[in-house]
Order: structure tokens, then C-alpha cells, then sequence
């Protein structure tokens, strides 16, 4: 190793065993189902007769990344009430593609975005425009779950560098999914949600029974509390210890640090700063509830159920499987203010989002070993979150890019075997780059990058399907006008800000004049989705001409139900990628 | 089709009647949504835990009506078919 071994801190046995056992379960289960598994991941073939139970514990595990994990406990401790929208909002998501989605896309029998874009509308040049967007939202995705990596590492071995955790984590996935592991089979994906679960959930018992309860420390937080049952908590005074913390009304009340930063920036008081907040609360809530319908290797599971009514009954569970996860993460969050507070102070890898690997260690100060064990097992959950959905990510965007860039743009005619050697190669390149984003996002917040790619997603991808599904007027042409000119919009908005935070590009004295516009560009969900719409209905209209002849028969098959036999399975070649 | 439309716009309003009438109760009625609630403020109860089983229910709801539909809907091909 070329990096100085001296330099890392005294590494604490159990942390380090749970995350080794945890990587290296991960990494045999990704190689036995690479050999046992004959064509692609199972979910487009065998993926028939799997179970509710054991479907939706697959969905449900695929679906919770390190933004669900760490983030959402990292950004409850930092900014407070405002952060609860985002596991609230992730749940709503799936319901909103339960209410307009889900059923409808089952019957079309497209397997991904790209297949129902070329099958909605006959048109491969849309595909293209699909499998870029494919692509673009993917890294934004890849970004937070690579600095979930870099601080989990840099915690397990501290003095770590932060890029090297991201490097040798990406690294090891890369490596894996293109040698052919890791794809996205059922069985792993649900023991994913499980020990997700377990690793959430068993560590705030201990937590609260060691440190009392959830509207304990909350309550800790208000001037004069009522019944102020402040049991086992020694908090010491926020002011002292963490002055960029935020303060106790601002944290627990709705429109606090997060919404109101533009504001601040703007320096307006809290008064005037308020409007501007619920325009944030309002475009955050549209960007997280709509742009569940984009994430692609979500949707991809609804087709693993028998039948329609299978499908249904597997999205409850997994609603009911979700939510319960996402009771716990705010517990973290809340209970990091109280007890360690020093991460206010630091940013990066060393900030807040670590809080639910931290936290737990506390214990040991009351409990010997048991804190590190509860860190270990914290720690386990965090890789299982971040390796299975960089792995996920890494295969959806992988196959799209062999499969539809190579295989049927650049060279149509290629051999099963030349397109493996594209997929190997596609894995390393994209796998690469997203090492190299992932290694600079170090001062964002992981939840932050995540509501950014569900933005991407929300101004793209739901319009799409929701127009497509329900309105027979749509065409090509609108179609794609929409989803390029809200997808852009949106893009464009988060590189900018992203670029700006991480002080790549100096804004920083444009943003005090223009607080509205910082808002909008932060989060573009509130104009960019009615743009994409209305974009799409007015091009459309124009283009009435080119509404595909067959509409009628789409339409069927799109809302007819399964019963009566009208589904087809607009699946291309899928095999032996 | 018609039908199915409705089932799930009625079920989105209900939802969306929460879940954007929450941020404008917190913008006008700041000191009702800070009564305690179970020990919580009742924005954060209502955020952080309620939200969950309302939800649920909307789901349980829309999966079971919209099954039904689809039932009836078969139903009545066969009828006409038979």
C-alpha cells in the first residue's frame, strides 16, 4: 500500500469485523449468483413465480440506499424538522406509483425506461434520449452512495483519507459487476432489506434504553417543556460546544436551516425568510414524490410478480416495509444533537452523515463492548446499503449503455460475446467515473445529492410516464420535448448549485441578491415538472400528426385489465447481457 | 379506464390534501402545530410517525377498490362475450 499505514488510528476490532464479514458476504453472494444464474439478473425471467413476501423484501431492500441509512439520520441531526420530508416523501413516492404507474406499466410489459419509451411510441431515437437520461440521473444517484463509502471507511479506519474509502470501495463493485456479480437477484436483495432493518432498528432500542426515549431527546430541545422527561440525557449546552449548530426553535420548527438557507444567504429576517421556505417545502415535496417513478431499477421489480394482483399486494408490503424502516433514522438524528454534538462542527466525512455510525459507540462508555457491537452492526447495515444500490445502479446503467448504446447503435450486428466484452468495459468506464464524482462530493450532504437525482427524475421521467400512460394525444415529438427540456432544466439547476457549493464555481455573491432564484435553482422540482407537462401537451398537440396509429391498442393494453389477456411483453432481446 | 382514473385521482387527493396541507398548517398555524402530541410537537408526530399508517390505509383502499374493478370489469366482458 502506498499510503502511509501509520497514519491510520487504532481500529476498533468489531467495527472492523462486522464490515469485513458484511463486504465479504455481499461479494460471495454476488459471485455464487454470477455462476448460477444463466442469462441476465432473474428478475426478467425466473423472476415469475417469486413470492409477495420475498418480492417485496427484495424491492424494499433495493430500495433503501445510504441515503435512507445515513443520510436521512445525517441531515435529521443537521437541519431538523425540515429533513423529515425526505423519508416521508420516499415512502409517498411509491405511492404515487402505485395510484398512476405501476399497474399500467406492468401490463405494457416494458422492462425498463428505454423499452417503454421505444415500445409507448415506435420510435428508437426516443430510446436514445431515454438511455442518456438513464445514465445522467444514475450518477447523481452513484455520488451519494460513493461518500456513504468514503465515510464508512474513514470511520472504520480513521485517519483513512476520504477519496481512498470511495476508490477502494468502488473499486471492489466495479470490479465485481464486471466480472459478472452482483446482479439483482431476489434472494440477495431481500436478505439486503432484513439486515437493513435489523441494523436500523436494534441499535435506537439499545440507544433509547440506554439514553431514554425519542420525545426525551426532542423534548430536550423546547424552552420550557411541559412534563420534561429529560431521564439519562447530559446535554451540555449547544451554544458552547457546537455554535454552528442550529438553534433549538430552528431545528424542531418546520421551515428552519434547510429551506431557509437562501434566505440567510439573502441575510432577510426570519419573518420575511418564511414565503421563501414553503416555496422550498413545496418544490423539495414535488422533486421527492414525483421522482420515485424514475428511478429504473425500482421499476424494473414490479414485473417479478405472477400476475397484476400479485404485483398490487407486493407494493402494500413494500409501503408497510419502508415505512417502518424510515420510523427510525430521525431517532439517530435526534439523539446525535443531543449526545454529539461535536459533528456540527466538522463537515464532510467527519460531519453529521456519519451519525448513525457514531452514535452507537457511545455505549461503551456505559456498557463496554456493546457500544462498538452496536457500531459494527450499524456499520454492517451501511455497507450492505451503499454496496447493494452502487451494484444496482451500476448494472442498470451498465446494461443500458451496452445494450442500447452498443448493441443497437454502434454495432447492431455484434456477437453475444463482443457484447460482453462491451459490458465489461461499459462496467470499468462508468463504474470509473463515478469513483471520480463520488471522490469530490465530499462536503455535500448524501440526502441532498439523492433529492437532486429524484429533482432529474421528477422533471423527466414522471411526466413521461404519467402523459404517456393516461393521455392518448401524446407523441413522439412532445414526448420528447418535455422530458429534454424539463430533464435539462433540472440538470442544469443541480450542477450549477452543486458547483457552487463546492465552490468550483464562486457564486457567492450572486446568490445574496437573487434568494428566489438560489431556491429554484436548488430545488427545480416546482417549475421544471409543469414545464416538462405543459411542453409535452403543447408539442404534442402540434405534432397531432404523429400519434402512433396503433394508440387505440396501446391504450388497451396499458389499462385493460391482465384478465383479459391484451398484455404483450414489448422485452427486446434481453438475453445474455 | 374511466373508472380506474377516478379511483386513483380520488385516492391522490386524499393523499395530496395531507401531505401539501401540511406545510401551509405549519406556515399559518405555527403554535397549533407546536402542541404536544404523545410527547412530540404535532408537525413532527404528524411527519415523522402518522404520515406512515395514512398511507397504508390509502394503499389497502385503492389496492382493494381497484381490484374490484378490474373484476367487474371482466365480468362484464364475459357477459357481453357470452
Amino acid at each position: 500500500m502506498f499510503f502511509p499505514l501509520a497514519a491510520i488510528g487504532p481500529i476498533d476490532p468489531w467495527i472492523f469485523s462486522f464490515s469485513a464479514i458484511t463486504v465479504l458476504v455481499t461479494l460471495w453472494m454476488g459471485f455464487r449468483s454470477a455462476k448460477s444464474s444463466k442469462t441476465a439478473s432473474d428478475f426478467f425471467v425466473a423472476g415469475r413465480s417469486v413470492s409477495v413476501g420475498w418480492n417485496a423484501s427484495a424491492i424494499s431492500g433495493e430500495y433503501l440506499s445510504a441515503a435512507s441509512f445515513m443520510g436521512v439520520a445525517g441531515m435529521v441531526m443537521s437541519s431538523g424538522y425540515d429533513a423529515l420530508w425526505y423519508p416521508v416523501c420516499y415512502a409517498c413516492g411509491y405511492l404515487f406509483l402505485l395510484l398512476f404507474i405501476a399497474g399500467p406499466l406492468r401490463r405494457f410489459g416494458a422492462y425498463t425506461i428505454p423499452d417503454f419509451a421505444e415500445g409507448r411510441f415506435d420510435s428508437p431515437i426516443f430510446r436514445k434520449i431515454a438511455v442518456i437520461f438513464v445514465l445522467f440521473i444514475g450518477f447523481f444517484y452513484t455520488m451519494p452512495q460513493m461518500k456513504g463509502a468514503g465515510i464508512t471507511l474513514a470511520y472504520i479506519f480513521p485517519g483513512l483519507p476520504y477519496w481512498v474509502g470511495v476508490a477502494l470501495v468502488g473499486g471492489i463493485i466495479t470490479l465485481n459487476v464486471a466480472l459478472g456479480g452482483m446482479k439483482g437477484i431476489t434472494l440477495i436483495q431481500a436478505f439486503q432489506y432484513w439486515a437493513k432493518m435489523f441494523a436500523i432498528s436494534v441499535p435506537v432500542f439499545v440507544l433509547v434504553f440506554v439514553y431514554g426515549g425519542y420525545h426525551a431527546h426532542l423534548d430536550a430541545n423546547t424552552p420550557n417543556a411541559p412534563t420534561a422527561i429529560v431521564e439519562n440525557i447530559e446535554r451540555r449546552p449547544l451554544a458552547e460546544v457546537a455554535p454552528k449548530a442550529p438553534s433549538d426553535s430552528a431545528w424542531l420548527s418546520p421551515f428552519g436551516p434547510l429551506t431557509t438557507k437562501a434566505a440567510k444567504m439573502a441575510n432577510l429576517s426570519p419573518e420575511q425568510a418564511r414565503p421563501y421556505s414553503l416555496i422550498y417545502t413545496y418544490s423539495l415535496i414535488i422533486a421527492l414524490v414525483c421522482g420515485t417513478a424514475g428511478l429504473p431499477h425500482i421499476l424494473v421489480r414490479f414485473y417479478t410478480n405472477p400476475d397484476g394482483v400479485a404485483a398490487k399486494r407486493t407494493t402494500m408490503w413494500v409501503m408497510i416495509l419502508i415505512g417502518v424502516f424510515y420510523l427510525f433514522p430521525p431517532v439517530f438524528g435526534v439523539m446525535g444533537r443531543n449526545l454529539l454534538p461535536e459533528l456540527y462542527a466538522a463537515t464532510g466525512a467527519k460531519g453529521t452523515d456519519k451519525i448513525v455510525l457514531e452514535l452507537p459507540k457511545l455505549i461503551n462508555e456505559k456498557y463496554g463492548v456493546v457500544g462498538s457491537i452496536m457500531s459494527g452492526i450499524t456499520c454492517a447495515g451501511a455497507f450492505a446499503a451503499f454496496m447493494s444500490t452502487f451494484s444496482g445502479l451500476l448494472v442498470s446503467m451498465t446494461g443500458a449503455m451496452a445494450h442500447d448504446v452498443y448493441g443497437r447503435m454502434l454495432r447492431p450486428q455484434s456477437t453475444p460475446a463482443q457484447r460482453m466484452r462491451a459490458f465489461k468495459i461499459a462496467a470499468i468506464f462508468i463504474g470509473g467515473i463515478s469513483i471520480l464524482l463520488g471522490s469530490q462530493v465530499e462536503q455535500l450532504q448524501i440526502n441532498f445529492m439523492v433529492g437532486q437525482a429524484f429533482a432529474i427524475a421528477a422533471a423527466s421521467y414522471f411526466p413521461l410516464f404519467f402523459m404517456s400512460i393516461w393521455w392518448r394525444q401524446m407523441t413522439m415529438p412532445g414526448a420528447a420535448a418535455g422530458m429534454l427540456a424539463g430533464g435539462l432544466s433540472a440538470l442544469g439547476c443541480t450542477t450549477l448549485i452543486n458547483l457552487s457549493d463546492l465552490k468550483v464555481i464562486d457564486l457567492s455573491a450572486f446568490w445574496p441578491h437573487w434568494p428566489l432564484i438560489r431556491i429554484l435553482c436548488e430545488q427545480p422540482a416546482i417549475w421544471t415538472v409543469p414545464m416538462a407537462i405543459i411542453t409535452m401537451i403543447i408539442v404534442s398537440k402540434a405534432t397531432a400528426k404523429l400519434i402512433p396509429a396503433d394508440i387505440e391498442e396501446k391504450m388497451l393494453v396499458l389499462h385493460a385489465p391482465e384478465a383479459l389477456g391484451y398484455r404483450k411483453d414489448y422485452i427486446a432481446d434481453h438475453a445474455g447481457h | 379506464m374511466r373508472r380506474q382514473l377516478r379511483l386513483s385521482l380520488q385516492c391522490a387527493i386524499a393523499f395530496l390534501i395531507l401531505l401539501l396541507g401540511l406545510p401551509l398548517a405549519n406556515y399559518f398555524a405555527p403554535e397549533f402545530m407546536a402542541q404536544s402530541v404523545f410527547g412530540f410537537t404535532l408537525s413532527w408526530f404528524v411527519v415523522g410517525i402518522a404520515f406512515f399508517p395514512f398511507v397504508w390505509v390509502i394503499s389497502y383502499y385503492f389496492i382493494r377498490r381497484s381490484l374490484a374493478l378490474e373484476a367487474d370489469e371482466v365480468a362484464a366482458r364475459k357477459n357481453i362475450l357470452s
